[in-house]
């Protein structure tokens, strides 16, 4: 009951956050409710607000707008507490290229405040943890793409902090890294630590507990993947027929279809009728006779897709 | 403020420099090749300039004053000509800077004191052998003195100015230029290390993880900087003894004196560079801004040109710069055996400057990103 009621715990609260740089807002009017040992996507494009966002919950910069507070600390007056309690990886790699992976390590324990014994074996705990003992004298500047981001994360959690926050941490790996890197979060998530992860790939979206669609600096969607994907207001299809580019293009300009992907040589439609599947064999036979039209289930680009067409014609109107 | 972070960053930062071949060839490099560039290239005091003499008296006393013109040094008789003609056609093919004319009356003239008895041509479009050209007039020349006085004892007054040279009596330029070198070496490194040293944390990221870790502004920038005040301290020691081997520099006055005018000095860079470093977007931009800190200080303060002879607005500006100061007491300290004591004014004008760039560089450097 007691474990329970500490799940339910908001560790971060944001009302109306807002950034702007001169004219331009980047975050606008966002509203986020972050719960411990949750791992809390932000799936968005490039451009979406989802790295101003973070550096505003870590006290990089000052919101011009709304109110955040993070691990009960109103931002950005407690600014200086939050980061004692918080990691931070960065999009791009930020520990020195120049120093090697223990020489980075030892720093940022002396920074955090650890020291002697207690410094040396959570070092040790780190290489482990992270397959960074073979790797411990060389430079950081010369790791593989993979190796950066282990040693990039064993930085992060050194200090073993109650939130973490990562930008983009998967952008420069292998799909094996990136499994593996998936594996590290979910283990420090059951160990407790809330996770904030930003991502443009669906299928890190899917893994998350509770995820939040951005779309130019506002929440276009939120809720976890699954609920999502049941809530989606429309349905999705896959058209089989001899000319896909052509019907393609020509599906791309109703009003009633939000998507239109090429698979492969079948076509994947997304449209926002519940009753899709007669009004859309109608629409395809017109241009191809013999073409087929099967409802299929939606993904969470389907989501994504829906999401964002949807507050692009809000905004135009 | 925790010593246990800024010892943190003080020895990041010397692994760092430890692994920076460049920089250290830099801190090494920099100042040898100044002080030998300046000590024996760049020589202010002007020597053996290529001339032509035509004596058109050829009389005992005018061969005695080529002589004595020869034995100066100043001038290097390279022809001896006997037409004007020739002198104009040596002096535009470049083959000479200076022509003595010496008329065919001459030992007349001598007699005469309204009359120049000599004439001296200088190619004038270079400045500084104009000005050395017009030191001979003022040249303790010995053989006019005894024409004159031969022949109308007491009214000539052609050698009337002896020089007395105190500081530097063989008038070698190296004695003034290498105590000045020791500040405008220190204005060029200190800066430039420190200004690039911390925008380079923001240009490599590396700034965005530290503003999310405990680590203060303070913290990083004291950091930064400490184990460039040990690098300033070799470089002083570096020319005080490439001085002393090579150009035979004495060090007048207290060696400990000299250690502390320095180390307030280097301060004073060090918080220039501190401040250019929250105005530069990057390494480049730093530098940059380096470059236009030590171009005036170089000019104004007093290591190129005398500062008694520059106009008033410009010994004004003069004053603001930390190198004007250390200028007055490196040489006081080195050459004239001067206490830091008696110059203790100059010494609480860099102190100043240090309390005024800290408190702004403070005042500017947030640890936030925008």
């Amino acid at each position: 009951m007691a474990a329970e009621a500490r799940a339910q715990e908001s560790v971060i609260v944001a009302h109306g956050l807002t950034k702007r740089f001169g004219d331009l807002v980047a975050v606008d009017h966002l509203d986020l409710d972050v719960r411990r040992a949750e791992i809390y996507g932000f799936l968005g494009p490039n451009g979406c607000g989802k790295s101003t966002t973070i550096r505003m919950l870590c006290g990089l910069l000052r919101p011009s707008e709304g109110e955040v507070s993070v691990l009960g600390q109103a931002l950005p007056r407690g600014a200086e507490t939050v980061k004692r309690a918080i990691g931070y990886m960065t999009q791009k790699f930020s520990l020195y290229e120049d120093l090697s992976v223990r020489q980075n390590l030892e720093f940022l324990a002396a920074v955090h405040g650890l020291r002697g014994a207690s410094a040396r074996a959570r070092l040790e705990e780190m290489y482990a943890r992270y397959h960074l003992g073979e790797l411990k004298e060389r430079l950081a500047g010369t790791l593989s793409g993979g190796q950066k981001q282990r040693l990039a994360l064993a930085g992060a959690v050194l200090h073993e902090p109650e939130l973490l926050l990562l930008d983009e941490p998967t952008s420069a790996v292998d799909p094996q890294s990136r499994r593996d890197f998936w594996d590290a979060l979910f283990d420090l998530a059951e160990a407790g630590t809330t996770l904030l992860v930003s991502t443009h790939y669906m299928d890190e979206a899917e893994r998350c507990h509770r995820l939040a669609i951005l779309d130019r600096g506002r929440l276009v969607a939120d809720g976890s993947p699954q609920r999502l994907m049941a809530d989606l207001p429309g349905s999705t299809f896959r058209v089989d027929c001899g000319q896909p580019r052509r019907v393609q293009l020509a599906l791309a300009r109703e009003a009633h279809v939000l998507g239109v992907a090429q698979i492969g040589s079948s076509l994947r439609v997304l449209t926002d009728r519940r009753d899709g599947a007669d009004w859309l064999r109608e629409r395809v036979r017109a241009i191809d006779a013999d073409a087929e039209v099967e409802a299929v289930a939606a993904n969470l680009e389907d989501v994504f897709v829906a999401a964002t067409r949807k507050s692009a014609v809000e905004a135009a109107a | 403020m925790s010593l246990a972070r800024l010892l943190a960053v003080v020895r990041k930062e010397l692994v760092q420099l430890g692994r920076d071949r460049l920089t250290f060839a830099m801190i090494v490099g920099i100042p040898t090749l100044q002080l030998l560039l300046f000590g024996f290239a760049i020589n202010l005091d002007i020597r053996h300039l290529p001339a032509a003499v035509l004596d058109q008296a050829n009389t005992m006393h005018s061969r005695e004053l080529v002589a004595e013109l020869a034995s100066s040094q100043v001038l290097d008789f390279r022809r001896v000509v006997a037409a004007p003609q020739e002198i104009d056609a040596a002096m535009r093919r470049g083959e000479i800077s200076v022509a003595v004319v010496i008329p065919q009356d001459f030992e007349t003239r001598l007699a005469r004191p309204d009359r120049p008895a000599w004439q001296v041509v200088v190619d004038g479009s270079d400045q500084s052998v104009q000005a050395a050209a017009r030191q001979l007039s003022a040249f303790p020349l010995a053989s006019l003195d005894y024409g004159a006085a031969a022949n109308r004892p007491g009214t000539r007054a052609v050698p009337s100015v002896e020089i007395v040279n105190f500081y530097n009596p063989e008038r070698r330029a190296p004695i003034n230029t290498v105590p000045g070198l020791i500040g405008v070496i220190l204005a060029m490194t200190m800066v430039i290390f420190t200004a690039m040293a911390i925008v380079r944390e923001r240009e490599r990221g590396n700034m965005e993880m530290l503003i999310a870790t405990p680590l203060s502004p303070f913290e990083l920038t004291i950091g930064k900087v400490l184990p460039y005040v040990g690098i300033g301290l070799v470089q002083v020691t570096l020319i005080l003894l490439l001085g002393e081997l090579v150009f035979d520099v004495p060090v007048r006055g207290s060696l400990l004196e000299v250690y502390l005018a320095a180390i307030v000095y280097i301060a004073a860079m060090l918080s220039l560079g501190v401040f250019i470093s929250t105005l530069a977007d990057s390494q480049f931009q730093a530098m940059q801004m380096a470059f236009f800190t030590f171009l005036p200080q170089i000019l104004l303060s007093g290591f190129m040109f005398p500062y008694d002879g520059m106009p008033r607005a410009a010994q004004w500006l003069a004053e603001i710069f930390p190198l004007t100061h250390f200028l007055r007491l490196i040489r006081g300290i080195m050459l004239r055996d001067a206490a830091l004591g008696e110059m203790w004014h100059e010494l609480a004008a860099l102190a100043a400057f240090v309390v005024v760039m800290l408190s702004v560089a403070v005042l500017r450097f947030r640890k936030r990103l925008d």
